[in-house]
């Protein structure tokens, strides 16, 4: 027991490293803050950045592991190890950008809460992409849930961030209620807590099938509500809109990518048919009397259709950004739904790409409201002339969501629509294709806002400091450059997609 | 009339099921139709309430370990942690708009 727990111990080392850096930046706040109100600017966020960057590499070392800790409750495979560090990674990107936000270090009261807080959600993150228990995995949606109410409302005093908290919260806790219902149905189908256990239940036992169908359906609500899928997308606009932008940033990749991780293993390694035989290579099969990928197609549709259609009307960028990001989460589920290992790498694929693009134009979008106090599109008027190196980037950053070459997003949405086609989804694709067209309308409005109107009588040029510039660089290359040079990428991500226990 | 006896002194599976689908529809009606952000958050309480009857209640009938009663230890927990934090946005709610009617508090919309 002990020597299962010790070497369980030593495959989970990321996550230790996390708990102790967030009791080390905790403490190393409370030290400072005693004896003088500024101190710790530097001290905090370099403790929160020290901790995830050991936990990154802890993360990176595992590659290539697949064995199952703790009894079974947390599994370390490629795949849970691609999804750490997509989300490692935005976390010190984000660390980065709270440098910089006015926002975040107006309420420097709060800093050591706010870094140790950021800690605990990436740590939730990580659980909810390594979970292989239905407690386990309700324990980790739940840790990421509550910090990220507590970091919607990070800046208190300002009326917008505490009513996005708290809708944030309504929602929420609907949502993960619904969920943790549908487990309690599951569980008394199958008698499983651990997913393993469910998919021999399922696949060998008579289950009632709509008792099944109404347990999967409230458990979709919960992901769904993670990944901000229609119709469990209403608090998306509003959390982003009045969340500080660095959380909103946050939330937009790391947080949709742990429920992504999650809705993926969980509905591949439950809901599968591994006695099916005669499959072609690297594809699956649903379980029988039960094509949940159907349900997939359905709310991807809906979630890419309505986040588009949406978005146009929008005069707040983040809060177009937040319907954009819906609809990209619509795309993203295209690729589950094919039931495919392909399918499954493009997915992954479309993570990188989405955190350079996503995370590059939340960071134009700081910028320039830490310059204009504004986040509205009118307010990018004249942008490109104003600052231009800012207006070129979020040139590219857009034509990349829009998914044109030759940006990152062009290979993100190809490898998409390749999976799609192969396994002869061809409705599927035109739809995500007519809906990519719907999405440049918007994302080019306020790129003519930028450069085809002019600025404000009393707009000057924009200027930006040093680190800044760097850090909109170090988002800006991946975007063009895995555009054009992506093939080691696309290994990792195929080579990602093996999850430990399924063939 | 021993069926009808049975019934009621000896309550099964179905008698948990059913109380806890009452109590789940109960917190969902309160969600949609309580303005009061507390009542929502009740409502919510409820719904996670209702999960635990059905934990323990095919933990002992159905597969007969303990892990559902195991889980509705974990969730008792969760719950308490969640009505902390919820409470707390909730007062400051109150501080900031003086009033906690999310009907009221819409200053973010379309």
């Amino acid at each position: 027991m002990i020597e299962q727990i010790l070497n369980s111990l030593s495959q989970f080392l990321p996550e230790v490293t996390l708990v102790a850096a967030f009791c080390l930046t905790l403490l190393i706040s409370l030290i400072l803050s005693s004896k003088g109100r500024n101190r710790g600017r530097v001290a905090v966020p370099s403790a929160a950045l020290l901790g995830v960057a050991v936990s990154l590499f802890f993360v990176l070392d595992q590659a290539g592991t697949s064995q199952s800790i703790f009894s079974g409750m947390v599994v370390v495979d490629p795949f849970s190890v691609f999804f750490k560090t997509v989300i490692a990674g935005s976390s010190i990107l984000i660390i980065f950008f709270s440098l910089f936000s006015s926002e975040v270090q107006n309420a420097e009261r709060y800093r050591g809460e706010y870094f140790s807080l950021l800690l605990a959600l990436t740590l939730g993150m990580y659980l909810m992409s390594a979970s292989a228990n239905l407690l386990m995995m309700i324990l980790a949606l739940e840790l990421t849930s509550l910090t990220s109410y507590v970091l919607a409302g990070y800046t208190k005093d300002a009326g917008d961030s505490s009513e996005a908290s708290l809708k944030y919260i309504i929602y929420g806790a609907l949502s993960s209620g619904l969920m943790l219902y549908g487990v309690s149905l599951l569980y008394g189908l199958t008698g499983a807590t651990d997913i393993y256990g469910v998919n021999k239940a399922l696949s060998g036992g008579e289950v009632d099938e709509v008792a099944l169908l109404i347990a999967s359906i409230l458990m979709i609500a919960g992901f769904g509500y993670k990944i901000s899928a229609v119709p469990f997308h209403f608090w998306t606009p509003d959390v982003y809109e009045g969340a500080p932008v660095t959380i909103t940033a946050f939330l937009s990749v790391a947080s949709k990518a742990a429920g992504f991780a999650m809705l993926i293993r969980f509905f591949k390694v439950s809901f599968i048919d591994s006695s099916v035989i005669g499959l072609p290579e690297g594809m699956w099969a649903s379980l029988q009397g039960f094509e949940w990928n159907k349900l997939l197609a359905i709310l991807s549709v809906l979630t890419m259709t309505l986040g588009n259609l949406v978005a146009i009307w929008q005069n707040n960028l983040k809060r177009l950004l937040a319907y954009s990001s819906i609809a990209h989460a619509g795309y993203m589920l295209m690729g589950v739904v094919v039931l495919s290992d392909k399918g499954l790498a493009a997915v992954l694929i479309y993570f990188v790409v989405y955190l350079f693009m996503n995370l590059g134009a939340f960071l134009v979008v700081m910028m320039v409201a830490n310059k204009t106090g504004s986040e509205d599109i009118d307010s990018y008027k004249g942008l490109g002339y104003r600052s231009p190196l800012v207006g070129v980037a979020m040139v590219i950053f857009f034509i990349s969501l829009t998914g044109l070459p030759p940006t990152a997003g062009f290979i993100g949405k190809l490898y998409l629509f390749v999976a799609l086609l192969d396994a002869q989804w061809v409705w599927l694709a035109v739809v995500g294709a007519l809906n990519s067209v719907v999405s440049l309308y918007y994302y080019v409005r306020v790129l003519r806002n930028m450069f085809l109107r002019d600025p404000e009588k009393d707009a000057g040029p924009l200027a930006f400091s040093m680190p800044q510039v760097v850090l909109l660089l170090v988002l800006l290359l991946p975007t063009v450059i895995l555009g054009l040079y992506f093939a080691p990428l696309v290994d990792w991500a195929n080579a990602s997609v093996l999850m430990f226990g399924v063939r | 009339m021993p069926p009808m006896n049975d019934w009621l002194t000896q309550p099964g599976l179905t008698h948990f099921l059913v109380v806890s689908g009452i109590l789940f529809s109960l917190g969902v009606f309160a969600i949609i139709t309580r303005r009061n952000a507390v009542m929502v958050l009740m409502g919510i309480e409820l719904i996670l309430n209702a999960a635990n009857i059905n934990f323990v209640a095919f933990s002992r009938f159905t597969t007969g370990t303990f892990d559902g009663q195991v889980i509705a230890v974990f969730v008792i927990i969760l719950a308490a942690a969640e009505a902390a934090i919820a409470l707390a946005i909730v007062l400051n709610i109150y501080q900031m708009f003086n009033t906690v009617n999310v009907d009221e508090i819409n200053q973010l919309r379309d």
